[in-house]
């Protein structure tokens, strides 16, 4: 009851309430048994298995959607998702992401559309892995990974440039530049309908 | 029968000299030891595993940290007074390593054709003599918290001075009884006057009693007010970096062992076996005896490590009023209890006296602790009655007995 008046009943009813009330002693009797139990608990802890995880020999396996070194992803064909639009840097509020945009050209085709990332870093000095570059990526081309071990021992090391952070070629992708898919335009890859580059790609390359 | 005292009398000087550096080396070793298992025994209580990356086990992470201290900048303050500022942790580590010199560590044993014990020498007001060494100890904590030239280093050595120097009364008087019943003051013959009972048995207040203030003697948990980070920072030896750090440290496990290895020559008979095990005192020449000290001090400090993984840090006040209205009064008690029993029986009063006595004193302890417990409850009733209060014309948070406003 923490709700005062201001102004005072009158006596007899306050009277009435001091009876109502219940003396709070706020002290528990405690026995010497029970200040032993302390003892007791430290002692059996000491037998139980320890939680520390033994990381450098042990690297226990994250949560699915862990935040750890960000990834440009690829499209079936190899061509590169990222269309340099810059807004995972303006999404960044440690700012720690710098894109410089490029065209694309006839011979210099690096992502479908028009435009492509010409430099990618990332400062991970300054990443907070807060994941927000990844909601505001429009293609899809900026991703995380579980992988946690990003510490170096140089500044220089820990800004990661678009090579270090480009996903590998897998079965099927051919390195760009390279046109692309024939008869395609970056709807279809957008789509999802581009399964793998195709045969003539790599002649003309 | 020779006594300790007799058998170290015709010992050679390079056995003496031997035998120094042996309780130096064991002294160092056992220091590098605790540090290990202190951190591996508190972190198996906090469910953690501590240490385990130096060395097997861990277990040369004393000596890492050595190192570490070794190779670290040696700062001095503009403020500090430079000689006494150096001087202290000298004072500190020098002092601690006393005190075993009269401790005898194994029984007779033979050394290199040598019928000896493993003690540098037995003087005959050994336990004093630890004493005085322990006390000029505190000169290095007083003199390193005021040498420093700042606050906290000031305080934090006051209050370990005070705390050490308070304590020691009660160490000191629970010895006394050990005295009366051993009829010696030197640590062979205390040792020999428990081959029947050990004192842990026979003078269990005092034991109580001595084993509490060891533990405010070496400013350790729950006792290690003058280390109250959250007060004090680091007590008398903030100001302190590099070797001379390390000389504190070194001071502070060195007089752990050093009191764990007092408790057991005076309760719990030294290095002689625990009862029924006296067949093992023959075993490796009398070497065997060696490994009974070295279990009965490494119980006593895993007891001090389990005090720090248990129980929280004492207010000061508080602590000081335990040592002062508790330990000493209750101390001194029990030394004239001790001390008519004694007289008694040397007298060769009669049985039903002595008994009579034993009853009056059970029947006296039982009295006062009901009287206390009374006065102690109807001080609370008094305490929970507030009285008559002015009507609050403001609000004001409530308090136990306070008559509520709805």
């Amino acid at each position: 009851m923490s709700d005062f008046q201001l102004q005072p009943k009158r006596s007899d009813a306050i009277e009435k309430a001091g009876e109502a009330s219940v003396p709070v002693t706020g002290q528990e009797e405690a026995s010497f048994l029970k200040q032993l139990k302390g003892f007791w608990v430290t002692f059996s802890t000491m037998f139980k298995k320890p939680l520390t995880i033994e990381y450098p020999e042990v690297k226990p396996e994250t949560a699915p959607r862990f935040h750890g070194r960000h990834q440009l992803n690829r499209y079936a064909d190899g061509l590169e998702k990222c269309i340099g639009c810059e807004l995972c840097a303006w999404a960044c509020p440690a700012d720690a992401i710098y894109v410089e945009g490029e065209n694309n050209s006839e011979d210099h085709q690096i992502s479908p559309g028009e435009r492509h990332a010409k430099v990618y870093q990332i400062n991970y000095l300054r990443c907070i892995f807060c994941g927000l570059c990844i909601e505001a990526c429009p293609t899809r081309a900026l991703t995380m990974t579980n992988e946690y071990e990003i510490a170096d021992d140089k500044r220089e090391k820990l800004i990661w440039e678009k090579e270090d952070l480009l996903a590998p070629l897998r079965q099927g992708m051919l390195m760009p530049p390279h046109p692309m898919y024939p008869g395609s335009d970056h709807h279809t890859y957008y789509r999802g309908e581009i399964k793998e580059s195709h045969p003539s790609q790599e002649v003309n390359s | 029968m020779s006594t300790n005292a007799e058998l170290l009398l015709d010992d050679p000087i390079w056995i003496v000299a031997l035998k120094g550096l042996l309780i130096f080396v064991f002294c160092v070793l056992m220091t590098l030891m605790a540090i290990w298992s202190e951190r591996r025994i508190v972190a198996r209580m906090q469910l953690r595993v501590g240490p385990n990356r130096v060395g097997p086990f861990g277990l040369l992470q004393g000596l890492a940290d050595g190192v570490k201290l070794a190779l670290k900048e040696d700062l001095i303050p503009k403020a500090a007074d430079r000689v006494v500022f150096i001087l202290a942790p000298i004072i500190s580590a020098s002092t601690c390593f006393l005190a075993f010199a009269v401790i005898p560590m194994t029984g007779t044993v033979k050394l290199f054709g040598n019928e000896t014990i493993l003690q540098l020498t037995d003087l005959p007001v050994g336990v004093l003599y630890i004493l005085a060494a322990a006390s000029v100890g505190v000169y290095g904590i007083v003199l390193a918290g005021w040498s420093s030239g700042s606050t906290y280093p000031l305080l934090g050595g006051l209050r370990s001075s005070a705390q050490v120097i308070s304590y020691e009364i009660a160490m000191g008087l629970s010895f006394v009884a050990v005295f009366i019943y051993a009829g010696s003051m030197s640590t062979g013959d205390i040792v020999e006057s428990q081959s029947q009972w050990w004192n842990a048995v026979v003078l269990f207040p005092s034991f109580v009693i001595y084993v509490i203030s060891m533990v405010g003697e070496t400013n350790r948990a729950p006792f290690d007010l003058a280390e109250a980070e959250g007060e004090l920072v680091g007590g008398f030896h903030t100001e302190y970096s590099s070797l001379k750090f390390a000389l504190f440290f070194l001071a502070e496990y060195v007089n752990i062992i050093g009191v764990s290895a007092l408790a057991t020559t005076l309760f719990l008979g030294g290095p002689s076996a625990p009862p029924g095990l006296g067949f093992t005192e023959a075993w490796l020449g009398g070497w065997f005896t060696f490994i009974w000290f070295f279990i009965k001090v490494f119980l006593f400090f895993f007891l001090f490590v389990w005090l720090r993984g248990t129980l929280p840090r004492l207010r000061y006040d508080q602590f000081m009023k335990f040592g002062w209205k508790v330990l000493i009064p209750v101390n001194v008690a029990w030394i004239l209890v001790v001390a008519t029993l004694r007289v008694m029986t040397q007298q060769g009063a009669p049985q039903f006296l002595i008994a009579g006595f034993t009853l009056a004193v059970v029947l006296a302890v039982l009295g006062a602790t009901s009287l206390y417990e009374s006065s102690k409850r109807k001080a609370e009733e008094r305490a929970r009655f507030v009285g008559e209060m002015p009507e609050p014309s403001f609000p004001v948070p409530s308090l136990p007995g306070r008559k509520e406003i709805e």
